[in-house]
């Protein structure tokens, strides 16, 4: 089947078999490959990318749901040279180890600072439940989230 | 996964016609039980109906008795309508952010998980499932583990919620899964007190003697020496029968504290 979605701004089309994941055109037709693969089973986050603007998990997601929608990945998020300001929180905050689940994180990160009106440690966790770190990084995430937050609303 | 087609019909009616009666062919809504089971090859459809952006079921309407919401809006999308806090937090609180927003409602309720916080809603309310062709209400609707009353070709369109008195959900999640490994919904609602159990059993049930001794005393002291029957209960290696027999007395008395 043929879809067209637009990816990180730019229009694509892509003829696929419908079992297609998400995260399969992403990394195998595209070559966007800062969508991670963690676990290909929804639990990890790793692939985390946003759909329409909300983070969803690409391995959780047909490529064909996607048809007609506007996909942003990690690629996407940066202009250019210059870090989107919740990479730059991740950067100063030291907000990551081996980088594995960073993608996901930053996708995550940006979901949650759109949507939290306050710093909120408790309700930043929560929305992170979907992004596994297994370098127990979870301090300096929330801490870059919280920053950014902050940030965002002038009081940071 | 095995090979199937994909179909996205415009209309409701258009998907019902594609679906047939076998399980050959399913509706797909937000994917998030459906994938994982078909990656498993726990189910292997020839064809999957895409019916998440169905205009039909992304409906919302309010009316003066409570809120009849379209089976296809996420899980967060339901979490931010403030029309009936307690759905609101309980939607909130399923699976993660990710699977918020792409699960759906109807897709949940189809699915009937025996740990779907949903289904406690919706029986927990006294909610009605409006299919394609029918009104369902919640008592009749959820009959064992992945069962419901649906025919095979049903579709559930929307879910009218009256708006209760007050209302209040607690649970304790599995760390891994996030499902609950029990979660109780009570609600004061114009037909009376109802109590509903998720993940306790083989799907959803109500608590006659729970709601009978709230009925007289609205706290949570009134369920003291209340005991769940063990048997029936679901036992497995994150928690025996007795402990979820424990957790609905614990739970329960959390849930009428929160009802607002």
């Amino acid at each position: 089947m043929r879809i067209r979605l637009t990816v990180n701004g730019a229009g694509v089309e892509a003829d696929i078999e419908p079992a297609t994941l998400l995260s399969a055109l992403l990394r195998e037709r595209l070559g966007l490959t800062g969508t991670h693969q963690g676990c290909d089973t929804g639990q990890c986050g790793a692939c985390t990318v946003h759909v329409d603007g909300r983070a969803v998990k690409s391995c959780l997601m047909l490529a064909a749901q996607a048809d007609g929608r506007r996909v942003l990945t990690i690629e996407g998020v940066a202009e250019g040279e210059a870090l989107h300001p919740v990479q730059r929180a991740f950067r100063d905050r030291h907000a990551l180890q081996c980088g594995f689940c960073t993608p996901g994180m930053v996708m995550t990160a940006l979901d949650l600072v759109g949507r939290l009106d306050t710093a909120d440690e408790g309700a930043i966790r929560h929305g992170l439940a979907g992004n596994l770190c297994r370098c127990t990084g979870y301090r300096p995430i929330v801490e870059a989230i919280a920053e950014s937050i902050r940030a965002r609303r002038g009081d940071g | 996964m095995h090979p199937f087609r994909y179909l996205r019909p415009e209309s409701a009616a258009e998907a019902v016609a594609a679906r047939g009666e076998d399980d050959e062919t399913r509706y797909l809504a937000g994917g998030q039980s459906l994938l994982p089971a078909l990656k498993l090859r726990l189910a292997h459809p020839s064809v999957l109906i895409d019916i998440a952006r169905l205009p039909e079921l992304r409906t919302l309407r309010r009316h003066q008795g409570g809120l009849e919401a379209g089976a296809a809006l996420t899980h967060a999308e339901i979490a931010g309508l403030d029309d009936i806090p307690a759905l609101a937090a309980l939607a909130g609180s399923i699976g993660d952010l990710q699977i918020r927003n792409m699960g759906t409602l109807g897709g949940s309720l189809a699915h009937n998980d025996p740990a779907s916080d949903h289904a406690a809603a919706v029986l927990g309310l006294g909610a009605t499932v409006r299919t394609d062709r029918r009104e369902i209400a919640a008592d009749g609707f959820f009959l064992d583990m992945f069962e419901t009353a649906l025919e095979p070709d049903e579709l559930i369109v929307s879910v009218n919620f009256p708006r209760p008195r007050r209302a209040g959900y607690a649970k304790v999640r599995n760390p891994a899964s996030g499902y609950p490994v029990v979660g109780v919904f009570v609600a004061e609602t114009d037909g009376g007190i109802r109590v509903a159990v998720t993940g306790a059993g083989g799907c959803v049930f109500r608590l006659p003697d729970f709601e009978a001794a709230l009925a007289d005393n609205f706290r949570p002291g009134a369920l003291a020496g209340l005991a769940t029957p063990v048997n029936g209960l679901n036992r497995d290696i994150h928690a025996t029968a007795e402990y979820r027999a424990h957790l609905i007395g614990v739970l329960a008395g959390r849930a009428v504290e929160r009802c607002r």
